[in-house]
């Protein structure tokens, strides 16, 4: 397949190894922050052949792990209802909320279904007029264009049963976040190229100005990935800190200026709470006031005293790279991806779940 | 009613408390994935069914074959049945009801048996239009002449608008299994050979394309076919030990499944699966695995070493194993399997919980 198995050459990948190798003189920690990224990595096993000169934590790109848990139960509560139809991706149905996931509510008689793109859930709201129904809008800025163009449709057409229950969060402010995180050990990014193809690298530039570190912009396959370690490593080795493309064949420096302008029309930048994180300030999106009307948790308030996460599951610092999922103690034992205490276990962009997949095992955590 | 309900309870005679050997968690409840072929289907049915059926279980269904085979005035019958619930009823390149007579020929052909006599229950739903309904019985009528079996026996129910789906169609089937034929999931040993007899994903990706609503470039079609000639030319070729048709869960569920059966470790090349390059491009896309989506015209055939080419130009020699390719082999060892992947890396291949769930960006 053409732009797929270039990237998945073997001999291209170990020819980039051995470079990459050369080119470090010492070690050197990097964050892929897209959950794309971390599986590839892992089930490539690209992180142990480039160790130990090269640390790869893995970044808090997996728009369903941080999707905080007061939503997953607002969404739980939603598709319950008998007056509502839930339409939601299909990786957010087992990420568990704090009493049960959305697969348990569809069992449970809830009006769950799976979609593909926000423009289905608008046609399901269509075909059902007497039922609200509710797209669960979570993602980065790659979901953000055509969850913004669902609720411009449905203004447009009158569509007055189609809501959004907006979960979108923005990366850059969680970079910004991991940077000033007590014992943050991130030397460099690779940022994630399905994000930046639709808002391009310019809001990285201070970033890596400000914060003197290298971000490179970086594709999803191991020719790729491997490309991008190899471009960080070289701007840290010259003590350089700029923003590069790797991905070079999708991204460029303004992103998809359409796409952007459907953003920004339809949305507007929020605080937001990330599962596991905490509040991160102005790192999401809500519905401007224009589109209010669309908004799920305007027209179903949240009921019940906010719910509380286990205890035992550190996927707050596993998002933010201060702890490899192995190192957690409920890894592999209590948290698997059939009974996952956090949502990285369960997502296929988790990190959690991209070491169980791959058979890594428990490690002690380092003391 | 009673009055005193602490006392009636108290009262019951023992007799009539239900008792199974595992206790049934409390409230639990069937979810889709109890349906998926992965983890939690085989919990639902160790777990839960076969200690309910306790002594009513043959040996038989305890060894989870695709088919029982049970002897009987000398001869031995594969005896199986199998329900057909997918959506959407029609899918590229065939239907539910072409599907269902495929689906059991296969399950008797993976006993190395000779499929015979069908029987066909359909379930309706109110409203199903009679036209479609005349589709999905002619292709019953083709699937059946193509594998030379008659449907013999059946029955028809209508159920209220929304109690189905359009239509579930459900076939058991029975065949016959030649004098010298020995295939069954516990016999792979270390040294044999793992053959897959066609390219994997082709079914399922069909089926979730027209779900989705995705139109891909190139023919995406479902692989559904009978299966018993080409088994009977493997079987001829050479000492085939196992056989077993992969269908949901897909390759990488069935190789666990046999590994567990046989309590023996695999070994698989990942490059050495065959994926048709338009499904690879849909796996690419939904964010799916092709080694774990449902075929309906490929089985993993596990051989003798010494037999493994006689057996792979066999079945490239028949229409419906061209694409046929060894793909591992079998390894002393826990049962697990392991995928030894492009980078020179190797990764368990598991068995999957549940379904596969798109992804979401």
């Amino acid at each position: 397949m053409r732009f797929v198995d270039e990237y998945r050459d073997d001999r291209i990948a170990l020819a980039l190894v051995d470079e990459i190798r050369r080119t470090a003189t010492r070690t050197w920690t990097l964050m892929e922050v897209c959950g794309g990224q971390t599986h590839t990595l892992i089930r490539q096993g690209i992180d142990e052949l480039l160790e130990p000169e090269i640390q790869l934590v893995h970044g808090p790109g997996c728009p369903v792990c941080v999707t905080p848990l007061a939503l997953i139960d607002e969404a739980i509560a939603i598709a319950k209802r008998p007056d509502a139809i839930l339409c939601s991706f299909g990786d957010m149905l087992r990420v568990p909320g704090s009493q049960e996931d959305l697969l348990m509510a569809r069992a449970a008689g809830g009006d769950v279904r799976v979609v593909y793109s926000p423009l289905d859930a608008l046609e399901v709201a269509r075909r059902n007029p007497e039922k609200t129904v509710v797209f669960f809008a979570v993602g980065f800025e790659t979901t953000a264009p055509a969850n913004a163009m669902a609720v411009r449709q449905a203004k447009l057409l009158g569509v007055e049963n189609f809501a959004l229950l907006v979960a979108h969060v923005l990366v850059p402010p969680a970079i910004v976040a991991i940077l000033v995180s007590p014992g943050n050990r991130v030397q460099g990014f690779l940022a994630p190229g399905h994000v930046c193809a639709v808002q391009g690298w310019r809001e990285y530039e201070p970033l890596a100005r400000d914060y003197g570190v290298p971000i490179v912009v970086t594709g999803f396959e191991p020719v790729d990935l491997l490309e991008g370690i190899l471009m960080t490593v070289r701007q840290l080795e010259e003590g350089r800190h700029e923003v590069e493309n790797q991905y070079v064949r999708t991204v460029v420096r303004d992103g998809n200026a359409p796409a952007r302008a459907v953003i920004d029309e339809v949305f507007e930048t929020c605080d937001r709470a990330w599962r596991g994180i905490g509040v991160i300030p102005k790192s999401g999106l809500r519905l401007r006031e224009a589109y209010r009307a669309f908004d799920a948790e305007l027209r179903f308030p949240r009921e019940g005293a906010p719910a509380s996460e286990s205890e035992l599951c550190m996927a707050g610092e596993v998002l933010i790279g201060r702890v490899k999922p192995d190192e957690c103690p409920a890894y592999g034992t209590l948290c698997t991806p059939e009974s996952p205490l956090g949502a990285p276990m369960v997502s296929s962009e988790g990190a959690c779940a991209a070491y169980f997949l791959a058979g890594r095992r428990r490690v002690e955590a380092p003391a | 009613m009673s009055e005193d309900p602490g006392s009636d309870a108290e009262e019951r005679p023992r007799d009539f408390v239900l008792q199974c050997p595992v206790p049934l968690p409390p409230g639990a409840s069937v979810l889709l994935g109890h349906g998926s072929g992965g983890k939690l289907t085989h919990q639902l049915i160790r777990d839960v069914l076969v200690p309910i059926l306790g002594d009513v279980a043959g040996s038989e269904l305890a060894r989870l074959g695709d088919a029982a085979v049970v002897e009987t005035d000398g001869l031995r019958l594969a005896f199986t049945t199998d329900a057909f619930v997918v959506t959407p009823a029609f899918f590229p390149g065939s239907n539910i009801g072409e599907l269902a007579v495929n689906g059991t020929v296969n399950d008797l052909a993976m006993m190395g048996a000779r499929p015979l006599f069908l029987s066909a229950a359909l379930i309706l739903e109110e409203g199903l239009p009679l036209e479609d309904l005349g589709l999905v019985v002619t292709a019953m009528a083709e699937a059946c002449r193509r594998a030379k079996v008659a449907l013999v026996t059946g029955d028809t129910k209508v159920v209220e608008r929304g109690s189905a789906d359009g239509l579930f169609v459900i076939t058991s089937g029975v065949g016959l299994v030649p004098d010298g034929v020995e295939v069954g999931p516990e016999r792979a040993r270390p040294g044999d050979r793992i053959i897959v007899s066609g390219p994997v994903g082709s079914h399922g990706v069909a089926v979730m394309s027209r779900r989705a609503g995705i139109e891909f470039e190139g023919e995406l079609s479902s692989d559904t076919r009978p299966l018993t000639g080409l088994v009977r030319a493997m079987l001829a070729a050479g000492d085939v030990r196992v056989l077993r048709d992969a269908t949901r869960g897909g390759l990488a569920s069935v190789l666990n499944e046999l590994a567990e059966s046989s309590g023996v470790s695999m070994v698989a090349e990942e490059k050495a699966v065959p994926v048709l390059p338009p499904v690879r491009a849909a796996c690419e896309m939904l964010g799916l695995d092709p080694l774990y989506v449902a075929n309906e015209g490929v089985c993993v055939a596990i051989v003798a070493p010494e037999d493994a080419e006689a057996v792979l130009a066999a079945a490239r020699a028949h229409p419906a194993g061209e694409h046929a390719a060894i793909v591992g082999e079998v390894v002393e060892g826990p049962p697990k399997v392991a995928l030894r992947t492009g980078l020179g890396g190797t990764r368990p291949l598991i068995m999957l919980a549940g379904d596969q769930l798109p992804r979401i960006c």
